[in-house]
């Protein structure tokens, strides 16, 4: 039996840029399941990428409520929503963001540094997680020196090193062609995932469809319907 | 998370390079220019620092500077001779005369005229003969850069180099003949001309006959006379004007600054490098932040607070500071090194460091905050962006 992880009601966020208003999200209700991975599908520019800022807090809504875990990070001081997100929060982009500086080791260990983990611990960690996901060679390369799969795998070692409850991922496969795409997924859902990790990722990529528990199919700002092999009463 | 912030710097090679290189430049101009500038200040009163020994200096009352000569009658020695305190008066003659050279040129010489017995007064280092070879006849002693460069004779040969005068050769001054006894060493004078010692009479005879030919009175206090005190009252006793030697090298120092144009000079080009150094320094800097914005903005989503973020971003800035201020005086100083025998006026007094040291440290702040504001501002939800 698992809990909710994550609990939008009525979420709406507008861009305002001049006198032009986007309504990106227009009344968002979706609830996602400790332990689940939600997919996010949708056409360009429906409110995806948008609603997984929201989630992970580090975008405000303008209206209705997003909870995690059950706490309500709109109404965190900004100190205590920090901490929040450093702890809690473990994120996977589409253009792996990692710094281009540090090998990949360093950027592993970069969450548990903010956390504030002394260096020597943080990278032992780091290194551990690193053989995970198949990279323990690799620990001492720049991303530079890496294909787009292995930084993909780095950054997703680097989603998961510091044990968060969620973890977001926007398009984590489109900058991939379809192999590596897909062992990125492989990993996802069998290292990344577990009864205590929820992850929501977002994804036009229909090969990787199969990977989802559930599928929320957005357009314009809404939900229009949540599919998917496990209805949320199943996987509760 | 130091750690990542200077990894991040100097990851970015050519960035890093260009910000070190600006603050490199701009603290090379802010100190090596001031050096110049408080060498060249110096040079216009080294002449009073090389006579030394004399306490208290005695000149009509209307000179502004060393070189502004407004001669005295001798019989104003007797009268500074006759005040109470006083230990010696001697006379000097300070003049400007015209040297007729070997090839028929002429070169300005600055003469100065010592006491014909004490010969007080004289160069403060000799590098041959001695001083009291002025008093064989004709006598003088010339500084030895003047008979490298400006007294030395032509050479022979179309690109020979010109003849250094020895001891023995002579010169014409003002028609009169002069024989080199002795070679000097002397601080160079700001406008580095020639310097000649000869005795105060023999000067008299090589000057343009005037009724008034006396410079200065130099005047030595007895032991524990209080030197404002006598110079109140050789002023007040002869109604010319006594200045310590400290006082007449800030009054030549001071109508120098007055003057001339080479205090605003010397403020321009500081306040170019500093402008210059601060919009290369300055601008790579912010450019530098800009770039790595989504860098700041990955840490920011992952929790890295503000504060940290501009912990982060003054330790960049304080690091490249750091080195482009080393870079900056230590060029200068090998720039002071390299000049240390040419004609180029240097002075590299620690108050310098502490100048273009706050002056690099403004630039640093100034782009720092630049970029603190930008990313403080930062919007985490970049991070997604594409
Ligand atoms: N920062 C922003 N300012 C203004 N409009 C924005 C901004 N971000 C997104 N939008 C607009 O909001 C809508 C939803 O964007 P987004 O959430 O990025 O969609 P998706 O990820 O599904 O492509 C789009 O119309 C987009 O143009
Ligand atoms: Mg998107």
């Amino acid at each position: 039996m698992s809990a909710i992880a994550v609990h939008c009601q009525n979420l709406v966020k507008i861009y305002a840029t001049g006198n032009q208003k986007v309504t990106a999200l227009n009344g968002i209700n979706l609830d996602i399941a400790q332990g689940e991975l939600m997919m996010l599908v949708g056409p360009s520019g429906c409110g995806k990428t948008t609603l997984i800022s929201v989630i992970a807090g580090i975008l405000d809504q303008d209206d209705g409520v997003c909870e995690l875990f059950g706490q309500n990070i709109l109404k965190m001081r900004s100190a205590e929503k920090l901490k929040f997100r450093a702890q809690n929060i473990g994120f996977v982009f589409q253009a792996f963001n990692l710094l281009p500086a540090l090998n990949a080791m360093e950027n592993v260990s970069v969450p548990l540094i903010i956390n504030g983990v002394r260096r020597q611990t943080a990278e032992r960690q780091a290194a551990a997680v690193l053989e995970q996901v198949g990279l323990g060679e690799r620990r001492k390369s720049l991303p530079a020196e890496l294909s787009g799969g292995q930084q993909q795998r780095v950054a997703i070692a680097r989603a998961l090193v510091h044990s968060p409850r969620l973890i977001v991922c926007d398009e984590p496969t489109s900058a991939l062609d379809h192999e590596s795409g897909r062992n990125v997924m492989t990993l996802l859902k069998d290292v990344a995932l577990h009864k205590d990790r929820t992850l929501v990722i977002v994804t036009h990529d229909a090969r990787i469809f199969e990977f989802a528990d559930r599928m929320a199919k957005m357009d314009d700002g809404h939900i229009v319907n949540v599919s998917g092999s496990k209805p949320l009463h199943e996987a509760l | 998370m130091n750690r990542i912030a200077l990894k991040m710097l100097m990851g970015d090679r050519g960035k890093y390079f260009g910000i070190v290189m600006g603050l490199t430049f701009a603290s090379l101009i802010m100190t090596q220019q001031p050096a110049i500038f408080v060498g060249l200040m110096t040079r216009t009163f080294s002449f009073i620092s090389d006579v030394g020994l004399p306490d208290i200096w005695v000149m009509d009352a209307k000179v502004q500077f060393v070189d502004d000569i407004k001669p005295l009658q001798d019989t104003e020695l007797y009268r500074v001779r006759g005040i109470s305190g006083v230990e010696w008066a001697m006379p000097m003659y300070k003049g400007l005369l015209k040297a007729r050279l070997t090839d028929g040129t002429f070169q300005t010489c600055n003469v100065v005229g010592l006491d014909d017995t004490t010969l007080i007064g004289g160069p403060p280092v000799m590098l041959a003969g001695r001083i009291e070879d002025l008093r064989r006849s004709d006598g003088i002693i010339v500084d030895i850069d003047a008979l490298k460069e400006k007294l030395a004779k032509p050479s022979g040969t179309p690109n020979g180099k010109p003849i250094q005068l020895q001891i023995g050769d002579s010169l014409e001054l003002n028609d009169h003949r002069a024989i080199i006894v002795g070679i000097a060493k002397v601080t160079r004078t700001f406008q580095s001309q020639p310097v000649i010692y000869t005795t105060y009479s023999r000067a008299k005879s090589y000057a343009p006959k005037e009724r008034k030919l006396l410079s200065f009175v130099l005047v030595k206090a007895k032991p524990q006379q209080n030197l404002t005190e006598l110079s109140q009252r050789i002023r007040k006793n002869t109604g010319l004007a006594a200045y310590t030697q400290q006082e007449f090298m800030d009054l030549t120092y001071q109508y120098f600054m007055k003057n001339t144009g080479i205090p605003i000079n010397f403020g321009i080009s500081v306040l170019l490098g500093f402008i210059v150094g601060a919009a290369i320094a300055g601008q790579t800097f912010y450019n530098f932040t800009l770039e790595n914005i989504r860098q700041f903005g990955v840490l920011k989503a992952m929790g890295t607070s503000n504060w940290t973020l501009l912990r982060m971003i003054l330790l960049q800035a304080i690091l490249v500071g750091l080195i482009g201020y080393g870079m900056g005086v230590g060029l200068t100083a090998w720039f002071g090194y390299a000049m240390r025998n040419t004609i180029l006026a240097f002075r590299f007094p620690w108050q310098l460091l502490v100048f273009s040291g706050a002056g690099v440290s403004l630039i640093c702040m100034f782009a720092a905050l630049l970029s603190i504001v930008k990313v403080i501002r930062l919007e985490p939800a970049i991070v997604f962006k594409g």
